[in-house]
């Protein structure tokens, strides 16, 4: 309890020399933690002074309707020494997977963790909530409709996890059998940070957590409520097969000519141009590698209804360089075309959503 | 499918701005002794960029290896000023990339707080039955 107590009150810069880390190993640290949160170089300084004093903030994680691959994607995060020392450094008060009490003594956690830190916790929710009937998903017999709101109601700040927690996800897809919704449409009176992804990169979790402990604040959002330092730029406008797309050299097939020269696969159905997230630039499995690296296009994982943007395997619309090819125009006019482009995108997609259309076998054994 | 080696190109020509970027770096460094740092995970490197902006930076005469929370590397690269910083943890997973233009990279510098540390724990080390804890006698 005492220790306990000592780790509570300890800042970050205290703990980490305990544990024998210089301060060139904390100037690593910081600086490993500024590319994690996608910040510049620059800021090492600051977030090196901001770090040292930072405490321990307390985390209740809330999972309602989910798969369970947002906890996966973050507990199989690549970077331990860094990643565990930020996770160590928050108090995971609740979290029904990875904690070790169950059933009351589980919510006793929750609730003295409310009670202790009321105003000051952080609220992470993987999961959409379901409405129809609050019987659909229960914790403990209390409905997550209820959970959530009780659990909000002293937080300092909400954090979404995943796809489902920021737009409903999977449950929410056409025809939304338990009338799933999203956190932001329940919550109405707090900061709430979207980290959509279907799982989201396990370093924008924790980047996302690493920026309210370094700063105490949430970070700057877009208009759907995600980080702009990680959801700031599409996926199209950061992949390095962007240039064959401006050629207009395309993958046809899985195995042609072009999927072995790597050209760009949005005729494959690659969803990059209508999708925001750090894929392209930060990368999967310990960096090694993305879908589009891996030959496969993006599926749009971390915008609202993408289960129903249409087969995952069928192209958005014409993309801009056959129309810039085909109207014979410079690429100057090019933003009033990936304007257009964009609008026709949308209109499929919508046409996709109504006419709920779904993979087939065909799709993933496509031949020409 | 996972492309094969052999039928994509050697890289994508990712290299090419960010020695640009490197250029003007050292130009800086140069002319107003100001040091600037390059995130290299921040930049979309398609397959074999990577490996081409290395070699074409190449390897100079300085590599130092630090042992603190795992490994990192570090090397000039064969253009003085230009230095690769290669962070790992101690899974010997990579946490950073960095190019670093300076006279020496600055997580090589000891830090002051680890100097005055060390002042006393060597202090304490030649003076064993010494009592007083501050390290410096003005004999
Ligand atoms: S359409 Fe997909 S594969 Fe092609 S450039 Fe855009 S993101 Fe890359
Ligand atoms: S490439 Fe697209 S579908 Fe795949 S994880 Fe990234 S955003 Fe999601």
């Amino acid at each position: 309890m005492a220790d306990d107590m000592k780790r509570f009150t300890q800042t970050l810069g205290e703990s980490l020399r305990e544990r024998g880390v210089s301060r060139r190993g904390f100037l690593k640290f910081c600086t490993a933690t500024a590319s994690m949160m996608a910040l510049p170089p620059t800021m090492v300084p600051a977030i090196a002074a901001a770090l040292e004093k930072a405490r321990r903030p307390s985390v209740i994680w809330l999972s309602f309707q989910e798969c369970t691959g947002c906890t996966e994607s973050i507990t199989r995060s690549h970077s331990p020494s860094v990643e565990n020392l930020i996770f160590d450094h928050i108090s995971l008060d609740y979290h029904h997977t990875l904690q070790v009490a169950a059933g009351d003594a589980a919510e006793a956690a929750r609730e003295a963790a409310m009670h202790e830190n009321e105003g000051k916790y952080i609220v992470v929710v993987d999961g959409s909530i379901p409405l129809d009937n609050p019987g659909f998903s229960t914790i403990a017999g209390i409905s997550n409709l209820q959970m959530l709101e009780e659990t909000v109601a002293g937080a300092a700040a909400v954090v979404a996890v995943g796809s489902c927690a920021a737009f409903g996800g999977l449950p929410h897809a056409d025809p939304n059998p338990t009338g799933a919704v999203s956190v932001s449409d329940i919550v109405h009176d707090k900061p709430i940070v979207n980290v959509s992804g279907c799982p989201p990169i396990p370093t924008v979790i924790t980047g996302v957590l690493a920026h309210f402990l370094t700063f105490g604040s949430l970070p700057e959002l877009d208009a759907l409520g995600r980080p702009m330092v990680f959801y700031g730029q599409s996926i199209h406008d950061r992949c390095y097969r962007r240039p064959f797309y401006d050629k207009g050299l395309f993958a046809e097939t899985f195995d042609d000519e072009g999927a072995r020269k790597g050209w760009c696969l949005y005729r494959l159905g690659c969803k990059g141009p209508m999708t925001y997230n750090a894929c392209a630039t930060t990368k999967w499995n310990e960096g090694t590698s993305w879908p589009v690296e891996s030959g496969h296009g993006c599926l749009g994982c971390s915008e609202p209804d993408f289960w129903d943007a249409g087969g995952f395997y069928n192209a958005l619309s014409i993309p801009d360089s056959d129309i810039i090819r085909r109207a014979g125009v410079v690429a100057a006019a090019g933003v009033a075309l990936g304007a257009a482009a964009g609008a026709l995108n949308r209109s499929t997609r919508a046409k996709a959503a109504a006419s709920h259309e779904k993979v087939t076998i065909d799709d993933l054994d496509k031949t020409s | 499918m996972v492309e094969p080696k052999d039928e994509v190109p050697l890289n994508h020509s990712n290299a090419t701005p960010v020695l640009h970027e490197v250029l003007h770096a050292l130009q800086r460094l140069a002319t107003l002794d100001e040091p600037t740092t390059i995130d290299l995970r921040a930049i979309p490197f398609g397959p074999g960029d990577e490996d081409a902006l290395l070699s074409q930076l190449g390897t100079g005469e300085v590599k130092i290896e630090l042992d603190t929370l795992g490994k990192s590397t570090i090397w000039e690269t064969a253009f003085s000023g230009v230095w690769i910083i290669d962070h790992q943890n101690a899974e010997s997973e990579r946490i950073a990339l960095q190019i670093e233009v300076a006279h020496v990279p600055a997580i090589i510098k000891a830090q002051t707080e680890d100097v005055t540390e060390s002042l006393q724990l060597l202090d304490n080390q030649l003076n064993p039955n010494r009592t007083e804890t501050t390290g410096l006698r003005e004999e």
